[in-house]
């Protein structure tokens, strides 16, 4: 019994990580004179190594924990690193920010473990209600992480759009929830699959279930047509909450949706494959032409975001083992290309963010070399030019797409030929940046402030990152592949 | 003795649903618009009971207990982040909620 127990901790062991270290953070925080209030950071991100560290853990006893309500297999620990690594990321850029802002409090890194934390729950989750925990654990912190500039109105406002709509996509995954247990009399993600695979068809109410399901996470994911309030939000956060938020709620969500959709609902897959597919092409051409006329740089990135889940929705329409990876893989490189993005707005925002304009960027090859050198190389990565972890992604996604054209006919095809027409169109906006960086006169106004050394690191590992998945994918595509098949398809 | 219907539940919490979206897009005042969510995930759970009863089973009552939890945690932030934003600028109208745009 005692075994059992501990055999359940070990499996979890990540979430418990993260949940001590955030505590032990909130706890610490009265005592911690204000000037020292920066080692509570440092704690916190020893708090997300560790956790990484505890993947491993959970990786060398994989299985079903507490009586199959989480399930920890391959896939789960794949994305509990990118999640973890993200939270770790955001952490480091954090700690200068609040510093520059006059807001460095300890809950807000406590907040950041518990919002890792309820993804990782979201990565293993193998029944409905557990997702929903997790997914509220980590969208009811970062609510409040957004609104983390107090004397901010943009702060005020994001953190009041995201709630409220946040809270509203909720209640809709709930009511889906509610219906597939009506029809199934489970919630269960394996036992919903065994069930659907008997004689006599899937039954409506399950199917409605499904399609509540898909607009609450959709709007979690921000794909249109519930992405209205995504670019709202990621321009009044706090940059380096936006960072976060643009990756690794991301991933978990989309975790949990190709539990949901691939394992319970595989048997479904002509049907919610339409579904997908329109979503994917609207959410690509809201999201590319939208950034078109941008000209404020945290916006541009955040409707870049909106696009790439676009890409993203092209690998999961494929419906396939090699779908998965392709989705996990790609997940992977867009969170070391997105984090690094925001972290270097971060950076350049200067105080009370008051340079996001594209014009703030102008000269800044001249000026500032490295990092703009590191700049272009994120953009890069998320236009899709060959050696970045960005151009591989998106090849894997296409391929897994084509590769899936018997299944799904020429649909699919046409999805891979829409989507590498938004990559073209996706090039000027990332262009323009570069250019104005490069070939802009500087503005006199301004001399730029070095880059703390702490968030330097961040954007380093970020930048090796994404250079380390153009170049040297194969270990990491390896780990995808294991990921995609650990995952219990019908 | 006659027993209501499950399927009258399910209506039931599907109008109670609804009338919750519709609050959710037509009012314009933050807090009623906090409570209109309030009303949804209320359907929800009355749907959850229903479903228990339809299947005799104890689950459907322990998600309620969960949800409820979850509710107030959530109430919690957002009635917070209404404060914060009513000391700020003393107006609570979503119309007014302008600041990020195009």
């Amino acid at each position: 019994m005692a075994t059992a127990q501990l055999v359940n901790l070990h499996r979890v062991a990540p979430e418990w990580h993260l949940s001590i270290v955030g505590i032990l953070v909130m706890i610490l925080d009265p005592f911690v004179s204000p000037r020292r209030k920066r080692w509570l950071g440092w704690l916190a991100f020893a708090g997300a190594l560790a956790a990484l560290l505890a993947v491993h853990r959970a990786y060398d006893s994989q299985g079903m924990a507490y009586d199959n309500l989480i399930s920890t297999d391959v896939f789960s620990v794949f994305v509990h690193v990118v999640v973890i690594l993200a939270a770790a990321l955001s952490i480091l850029g954090s700690i200068d920010y609040l510093e520059r802002e006059g807001i460095q409090r300890g809950e807000y890194y406590a907040l950041i473990l518990f919002a890792t934390a309820g993804m990782g729950i979201l990565a293993g989750a193998n029944e409905l209600v557990t997702a929903f925990l997790g997914l509220e654990m980590s969208s009811i912190s970062t609510y409040i992480l957004v609104g983390f500039r107090r004397r901010s109105e943009p702060s005020n406002e994001a953190s009041m759009k995201y709630f409220l709509l946040g809270s509203f996509a909720t209640a809709f995954f709930l009511y889906g929830i509610a219906m597939v247990y009506g029809a199934l009399g489970t919630t269960y993600i394996d036992k919903i699959q065994a069930l659907l695979e008997r004689p006599g068809g899937i039954p409506a109410l399950a199917m409605l279930g499904l399609g509540l399901i898909f607009v609450g996470l959709g709007f979690k994911v921000l794909i249109a047509p519930f992405q209205v309030y995504g670019p709202d939000v990621y321009e009044g956060a706090p940059t380096p909450v936006t960072a976060l938020l643009s990756s690794a709620p991301k991933v978990a969500t989309f975790a949990l949706m190709l539990r949901i959709f691939y394992v319970s609902f595989g048997m479904a897959s002509d049907f919610w494959f339409w579904a997908v597919w329109i979503s994917a092409v609207l959410t690509m051409f809201i999201g590319n032409l939208a950034a078109l006329v941008q000209s404020n740089v945290k916006r541009m990135l955040a409707y870049s975001s909106i696009a790439h889940a676009g890409y993203i929705l092209v690998a999961f329409a494929a419906s396939t083992t090699l779908g998965i990876a392709a989705v996990l893989f790609y997940l992977a490189a867009y969170v070391l290309m997105k984090v690094g993005a925001f972290l270097i707005v971060t950076h350049l925002g200067q105080r009370g963010e008051a340079r996001l304009d594209i014009r703030d960027y102008a000269g800044l090859g001249s000026r500032e070399p490295v990092l703009a050198a590191s700049f272009s190389l994120f953009l890069f990565s998320l236009l899709g030019l060959p050696a970045t972890g960005g151009f591989l992604g998106k090849f894997l996604a296409f391929q897994s797409a084509l590769d899936a054209h018997s299944a799904h006919g020429t649909a699919i095809i046409w999805l891979v030929v829409i989507a590498a027409i938004n990559s073209v169109i996706g090039a000027y906006y990332y262009l323009r940046v570069i250019i104005s960086m490069y070939f802009a006169q500087p503005s006199t106004d301004y001399t730029p402030s070095s880059v703390a050394p702490a968030l330097g690191v961040a954007i380093f590992v970020a930048a090796i990152g994404t250079l380390y998945l153009g170049l040297l994918p194969a270990q990491v595509l390896e780990f995808a592949r294991t990921a995609a098949d650990s995952l219990p398809l019908h | 003795m006659s027993v209501v219907p499950v399927s009258y539940y399910l209506v039931l919490s599907a109008v109670l649903f609804g009338l919750g979206v519709i609050a959710f897009v037509f009012k314009r005042n933050a807090i009623t618009v906090f409570m209109s969510i309030e009303l949804m995930l209320n359907a929800v759970n009355l749907a959850f009971v229903a479903f228990a009863r339809a299947h005799n089973q104890l689950d459907g009552l322990v998600f309620v207990l969960f949800v409820i939890v979850v509710a107030a945690a959530e109430a919690a932030v957002g009635l917070a982040i209404v404060i914060m934003l009513a000391q700020n600028r003393r107006s609570l109208s979503v119309e007014r909620m302008n600041h990020l745009k195009l």
